[in-house]
């Protein structure tokens, strides 16, 4: 492999590893503010 | 357990959307500059724009790692004591075991195309490879509850103290064993005597984007753990109330 | 008065012991057992064991001391023994001293016993006793003391026995290193080089004693 594929490789991991723990947190925040203000009425 | 101290949320939610910004522009910038904008390296050439990812990681694994000490304190500290502190420390761990991940893999890939190895016996890599296994090993208690929540945060931060007044230690012992048996420290960007101008704004760049990034996450992490306690105690009083219902609904003597 | 009482838990525990024998019994052979299985894994032909003698001798001696650490904690579990170290009134830091000092010895004893192993079956020559003796002492002292912290921490966990290690072994790698480097000094080359060795073990195990004495208390009141 040359130097560009271990770059890209590089680069395209901590993107990966950075975008996809922010994309998930996000998603499982959305997902725990729904069910919160769901469960808000009973209150 | 409630205190003043308590909040939903680490940050007002206008400097939480500033910060959020400010942390994709200034990746953006990091691409930019990593990638195309810093020269590339006479001596290890492209390869080495690995760096101006690993570096940064390094940094906020150590930063995230002070960050869950410190917040273990403040929860040990009777006056200041409040489970703000407990859940600081606790987000700040996960993050910390990402960086500290991402710091050993980048660490490896830079290696490979540069020095021909996978991984070297270099002070700070090793440094760094056993935070991670005291991340890994503080985060494996968090998981374990207990009778009183007092008390297992209490567990939890004493903990994260023990490990953390290590950090120092493992630091300096591994330092001179590796010095000692005269390795030179490779992966240490400052033993470049080119890295000045752009290639050291680069690194700035990265730094910067890294630790804002490092600060909206620990504040949505947070907020995360905010509502997932919420969503146990909700989820208890639910099933409290069913008891009850199902009692009354058999006409049993209440 | 603390050191008395450090004393007392000290001899319950090791009079636990000399009737139980789970140390004699079973951890002893265990360490042994990893020193005959390094040979397995190695050439014992070509004096690649006693170059690297100092390094196995504190691996076996370090998963001897899990068993050890885990060992001092369950005899606690028992006949409510712990209600009834609590109900004796003793401070948190006795509790510690004592327990720490028992698995102190205990694992003097092993390293004793494993060093003469060593000795034998991987023909190292040792140069510099003092050293030797000294790294043992300063090395032991530390590890006791962290793997009492640890134990009362993990105590009564179901997880325990995997715990226990994922916590306390990356803590303890300044040790490993440390008792290595100076065993290597103290077995064969330059024994003068060993000295800020000891020195840094001597640090880690004051500090972790100071830490012990101070949070011990605390954890095991809050254990089950």
């Amino acid at each position: 492999m040359t130097d560009v594929g271990y770059v890209v490789a590089g680069w395209v991991i901590a993107g990966g590893v950075l975008g996809g723990y922010t994309v998930r947190l996000r998603r499982r925040l959305a997902r725990a503010e729904r069910e919160r203000s769901d469960a808000e009425p009973r209150a | 357990m409630t205190t003043e101290l308590d909040r939903d949320q680490l940050l007002a939610p206008v400097l939480r959307r500033v910060l959020g910004w400010s942390a994709l522009v200034s990746m953006v910038a990091l691409v930019a500059f990593g990638l195309f904008g810093a020269p590339t390296d006479a001596v290890q050439g492209d390869a080495q724009r690995v760096m101006y990812l690993h570096v940064p990681s390094a940094w906020l694994a150590y930063l995230a790692f002070f960050v869950t000490a410190a917040a273990s304190a403040f929860f040990l500290w009777p006056r200041t004591r409040a489970t703000v502190w407990d859940r600081v420390a606790g987000a700040s761990a996960e993050l910390g075991v990402m960086f500290t991940a991402l710091a050993l893999v980048l660490g490896s890939i830079w290696g490979r195309p540069v020095w021909g190895i996978w991984w070297a016996w270099d002070a700070r890599l090793v440094s760094t490879a056993l935070l991670f296994f005291l991340f890994l090993g503080y985060l494996a208690l968090r998981r374990i509850p207990g009778g009183d929540p007092v008390g297992v945060a209490k567990r939890n931060a004493i903990a994260a103290l023990i490990a953390f007044v290590d950090v120092p230690i493992v630091h300096f012992s591994v330092e001179w064993w590796r010095t000692l048996h005269q390795q030179a420290t490779v992966f240490n960007p400052e033993l470049n005597p080119q890295i000045h101008g752009v290639m050291g704004l680069t690194l700035w760049i990265g730094t910067i984007a890294f630790t804002l990034a490092f600060v909206y996450l620990l504040d949505r992490r947070y907020r995360l753990a905010v509502l997932e306690d919420g969503q146990e105690e909700r989820a208890l009083d639910r099933a409290i109330e069913d008891r009850r219902s199902q009692a009354v609904g058999a006409g049993s003597v209440s | 008065m603390i050191w008395q009482e450090a004393a007392l838990v000290a001899s319950k525990d090791l009079r636990i012991e000399a009737r139980a024998r789970v140390a004699i019994g079973q951890i002893l052979p265990f360490g042994l057992i990893v020193i005959l299985l390094f040979a397995f894994a190695l050439d014992p032909d070509r004096g690649v064991l006693a170059r690297v003698a100092p390094g196995l001798f504190w691996v076996a001696v370090l998963l001897s001391m899990l068993l050890a650490v885990g060992r001092a904690f369950a005899i606690e579990t028992h006949h409510a023994a712990r209600d009834g170290l609590r109900l004796a009134g003793l401070d948190g830091a006795s509790i510690f001293l004592g327990k720490a000092a028992a698995i102190a010895l205990q694992l003097l004893l092993l390293e004793v016993v494993l060093g003469i192993g060593v000795i034998v079956l991987y023909g190292v020559d040792v140069h510099g006793w003092p050293i030797v003796l000294i790294t043992a002492l300063a090395a032991t002292i530390g590890m006791a003391a962290t793997g009492t912290l640890y134990g009362v921490l993990a105590a009564g966990l179901r997880v325990r026995e995997t715990l226990l290690p994922l916590l306390m072994l990356p803590v303890l790698a300044p040790v490993m290193l440390g008792a290595t480097r100076a065993f290597e000094d103290g077995l064969g080359g330059v024994p003068g080089d060993a000295w800020p060795w000891v020195a840094m073990l001597t640090l880690f195990a004051a500090l972790y004693t100071a830490i012990g004495v101070l949070a011990f208390g605390a954890l095991w009141e809050e254990g089950t």
